[in-house]
């Protein structure tokens, strides 16, 4: 039999349900898994003790009780919470984020909290105040990052499934590293309240998970209008696993970036290329939309300007927000801040200035406008965009080193479609034998249409093998 | 002596050739049940013990999220147009990021261009003052210095932190200390009448910062420098301020020297203002729009519905006194604030139900020429004593000429010396005829009847 740590979140919920296994079976799996390899992986930074004990009581809740892990910028009381941070070491919030409020609600139980850029601040969780995670595939490679914990726990199996957050990539580029499903809900479709905030314009809690079905089944859990964040919509919170099964035909969808010349020839393009051939054998029209450095009806507005908009609005807002921590009132003071926090602020400090705030932060919410005013175009022709979600597989450790800005490199491909707040998902496209690194398939689609991008992401995993659980879940 | 009087006549050569040129800033907390962006309690001056009304958005902790508090918001724009601004359909929030202990999140949530109500202006018969722009905001805690176990410690109690915080800012419109205080004095009754703020300066909960400059008479440009005074927390101070401003400045002027721009703070013990910190380099509170709070969109028709809750102004109230019949002086007293409105009127309807001959004149001469706090006064008492004095007017004649006659008798020596010429001991004798009265009789027969007594 199979350890039932490797189980999805809807098979396990199933077995639970129907007594096929009990809580302490699935926990002691868990546990095991996570004894055996955090050591190696640091996925966790802080673990649950009391985990089966609260499960046990769960049962009769949509989610029963299973573990799943939580990035460590979302507050949860009880469970020390840092955002990876030294600044943080020892904070014991005094209340609980909505997401995690809405899991506890549903019946998920907090099994750890997992390691991250400090502060999100990355895009490979190399810059946390408490080590580096490994990308479970291959040791020397990072997971990806900022929820690189996350995504590491999910893909090896040290929880059943797992809560991230993204600003620009940092739910997708894990998930594409590590080989796991991360879906970036449209911003203000889950809520912020109680997650440390980095770019606040941008950032997006949501799933991580094994399967696109585990994606939709959490993403009802944590979505949906907050009284407490004002940025949330309104909009009714589908049931998003009941749709799953639509396929894609009728729908259009265009590949973009791939024309980009960094992506020529990679494995990445041949991948896409094959995924946008199935969307079509499944009835779906495709075509290519080209890259321009201006907007023009059919084309994509070229994602090499992102890069500094994304940077200066993210920075300048990142200046703000870590304005709080001042050791005052809870955490240590701004001296232990790490060098990357410290290079953000000094940045955002810098574009906000007087006499330089035009230049930069205004200038970059006006290009950010562009890219909504591009994106609302193009989805105004296209029900999805395709592409990939990273330029290629996980880096190896200090690649990115003396390169403060290679987070940005690598986010090149979500930074347009995360200013634009647009929603979007990355499921693994590929493994690489040799290395065992996957890549990830990128769908994105308009704002509030998370069902088109399940759609899409659940009938590519069906028709392919790329998804490790899904087989199992075959069988 | 002579000194003195030599320098009172320079002050009024001096203030002759040079005027002052004020803007006002007026801070006033909003009374609303709970904080600007959060759930917390409004209430921080009956607040049994520090930092008891405070949540993890109002203290800083991470991931609390500001959701604005409408109540607040509606009350800006009704003060708004209350004081004739246009209310532009678009505005937002935004974050003056600078470090203070009692600011828990680094950065204050404020307005910075798009302020909720622009380009107003107040009538005075001092002469207009235009309003630049009336915006929503969050006040900071306040820090406690003190010894504790012999060290010297600063204490934050975050009890006020968040408190939603309107700032009105007028054009440099007024030109004198006088007229500062009589705008000040119009724009608390406006917000008194709105009943949006205690608006009480000793609590902080109206806050008043002149930024003064002076200017020769004649000339129409703003002076290069202004000085700003704080903690200032009386009308009457802001007037004792300026003038003491307009001073300091002019011995600068008058040596042609531009004075230098510093926030200054008010000794009001000593009236004399002390440099607080220089202003030279502006500071720069980097403003971005914040990203926490959606730009808010407002409907015209949204707008206009505010307009018509609106309640009657002092303006307007003085307006139905002066048609009622009241002399303007009694019509400016009754309209001072809803309190007095309320009064006035009720007194006034209850007296006139129980006597049709009083008029408006009549009530006023009686009422404000009595020491009657008519804030806290029971309107029912003071008509029944109005009456009550009207009623004993109607005595008769013959009891009147007794007491004059009684009084004549007993004066022969004030008889003598009207006879003489003395006209003024008339009045000697008119006091004794009424006190023997007791106060009773038509004071204008009494006179008759004494003229006619003496003049026999």
């Amino acid at each position: 039999m199979k350890k039932l740590n490797t189980l999805t979140l809807a098979s396990a919920v199933k077995k639970l349900k129907s007594k096929e296994i009990s809580h302490k079976e699935l926990y002691a799996d868990v546990s095991e898994a996570i004894a055996g390899k955090n050591k190696e992986l640091n996925a966790y930074l802080a673990l649950n003790t009391e985990a089966v004990s609260q499960a046990e009581k769960l049962l009769d809740t949509p989610l029963a009780g299973v573990p799943v892990a939580v990035k460590d910028n979302f507050l949860t009381v009880g469970l020390e919470t840092t955002a990876s941070s030294n600044v943080l070491r020892g904070f014991n919030p005094p209340y609980e984020s909505t997401v995690t409020s809405r899991l506890k609600k549903a019946g998920g139980v907090v099994v750890g909290k997992t390691n991250m850029d400090a502060w999100a601040h990355g895009s490979s969780t190399e810059t946390s105040d408490f080590g580096p995670t490994k990308n479970p595939n291959n040791l020397a490679h990072v997971p990806g990052g900022s929820s690189g914990g996350s995504a590491a726990a999910v893909a090896a199996n040290m929880c059943i499934t797992a809560l991230g957050s993204e600003t620009a990539g940092s739910i997708r580029i894990p998930s594409a590293w590590c080989g796991t499903v991360g879906l970036k809900p449209t911003y203000g479709r889950v809520p912020r309240t109680g997650v440390v905030a980095m770019g606040s314009s941008l950032d997006s809690p949501g799933p991580m998970t094994k399967t696109v079905e585990d994606a939709a089944i959490l993403l009802s859990v944590i979505a949906g209008k907050d009284p407490y964040d004002a940025t949330t919509g309104e909009l009714p919170v589908p049931d998003y696993a009941s749709n799953l099964k639509k396929g894609v035909k009728g729908l259009k969808i265009g590949i973009c970036y791939m024309d980009h010349p960094q992506l020529k020839g990679t494995q990445t393009e041949k991948s896409v290329e094959e995924a946008g051939k199935l969307f079509e054998k499944n009835g779906a029209t495709v075509e290519k939309v080209a890259l321009s450095d201006q907007l023009e009806d059919n084309t994509i507005l070229n994602p090499d300007y992102a890069v500094g908009v994304y940077t200066v609005v993210q920075r300048s807002e990142v200046s703000s927000n870590l304005a709080r921590y001042d050791g005052i009132r809870y955490g240590h003071n701004r001296s232990t801040f790490g060098a990357e926090a410290k290079r953000r602020i000094m940045l955002g400090t810098f574009t906000l200035s007087k006499g330089y705030a035009d230049k930069y932060y205004v200038l970059a919410e006006k290009v950010r406008n562009l890219y909504i005013k591009n994106f609302a175009q193009l989805f105004s022709k296209y029900d999805l965009l395709i592409s990939t979600a990273t330029p290629g597989p996980a880096l190896k450790f200090g690649e990115s080193e003396g390169n403060p800005l290679f987070g940005e490199l690598t986010d090149l491909l979500n930074e347009p479609s995360s200013l634009s707040g647009l929603t979007g998902i990355s499921v693994p496209c590929y493994w690489d034998k040799k290395t065992g690194l996957p890549l990830g398939l990128s769908i994105m689609a308009n704002h509030w249409q998370e069902e088109t991008v399940l759609r899409a992401a659940y009938l590519y995993e069906q028709e392919t093998d790329f998804n490790p659980w899904t087989k199992e879940a075959h069988e | 002596m002579n000194r003195k009087r030599t320098s009172i006549r320079g002050r009024r050569r001096r203030m002759s050739e040079w005027e002052p040129v004020v803007g006002m800033e007026i801070h006033v907390e909003l009374k609303t049940k709970s904080k600007m962006f959060c759930g917390c309690k409004n209430d921080p001056f009956h607040a049994p013990k520090p930092n008891i009304y405070t949540c993890p958005v109002c203290l800083g902790m991470p991931g609390g999220l500001p959701v604005p508090n409408k109540k607040a918001v509606e009350w800006t724009i009704m003060l708004g147009l209350a004081l004739g601004c246009e209310i532009p359909l678009h505005s937002k929030f935004d974050r003056k990021n600078y470090f203070y202990p009692d600011l828990a999140k680094g950065y204050q949530i404020s307005q910075y261009d798009e302020p909720f109500c622009v380009n107003g202006r107040v009538h005075l018969p001092s002469g207009d003052v235009r309003i630049h722009r009336v915006h929503l905001e969050e006040d900071t805690g306040k820090l406690l210095h003190k010894t504790v176990n012999g060290k010297k410690v600063s204490l934050i109690d975050f009890n006020r932190c968040g408190v939603p915080l309107m700032e009105i800012v007028t054009e440099a419109d007024i030109h004198s200390a006088e007229q500062a205080r009589e705008f000040l004095k119009k724009l608390y009754q406006i917000i008194r009448y709105l009943d949006v703020s205690d608006a009480d300066m000793e609590k902080g909960t109206m806050r008043l910062e002149p930024n003064i400059s002076v200017r020769p008479v004649g000339d129409t440009h703003l002076p290069a420098y202004k000085v700003e005074v704080k903690n200032i927390n009386s009308f009457a101070f802001v007037k004792k301020a300026i003038e003491y401003e307009t001073e300091r400045h002019i011995t600068f002027l008058e040596k042609g020297e531009k004075p230098p721009q510093e926030t200054r703070g008010w000794n009001e013990d000593k009236g004399v203002s002390f440099p607080q910190r220089s202003k030279e380099n502006a500071e720069d509170y980097r403003y971005f729009p914040d990203p926490d709070i959606p730009p808010i969109v407002w409907e015209q028709g949204y707008i206009d519905g505010l307009k018509k809750q609106l309640p009657k102004l002092p303006d307007d109230k003085f307006q139905e006194f002066v048609t009622m019949g009241f002399p303007t002086s009694y019509a400016s007293l009754s309209s001072v604030s809803p309190s007095s409105v309320v009064f006035v009127e009720t007194a006034y309807n209850l007296t006139v139900k129980k006597d049709p001959t009083i008029n408006p004149k009549t009530f006023g001469d009686w009422l404000f020429n009595r020491p009657i706090d008519i804030e806290t006064a029971n309107p029912n008492k003071i008509a029944e004593e109005l009456i009550q004095s009207r009623k004993v007017v109607s005595i008769p004649d013959e009891e009147i000429q007794k007491a004059i006659s009684d009084v004549l008798a007993a004066n022969p020596k004030a008889v003598a010396d009207f006879k003489a010429g003395k006209e003024q001991v008339k009045m000697f004798l008119f006091g004794n005829v009424l006190k023997t009265l007791k106060g009773k009789g038509d004071k204008k027969k009494v006179m008759e009847i004494l003229q006619k007594s003496l003049t026999v």
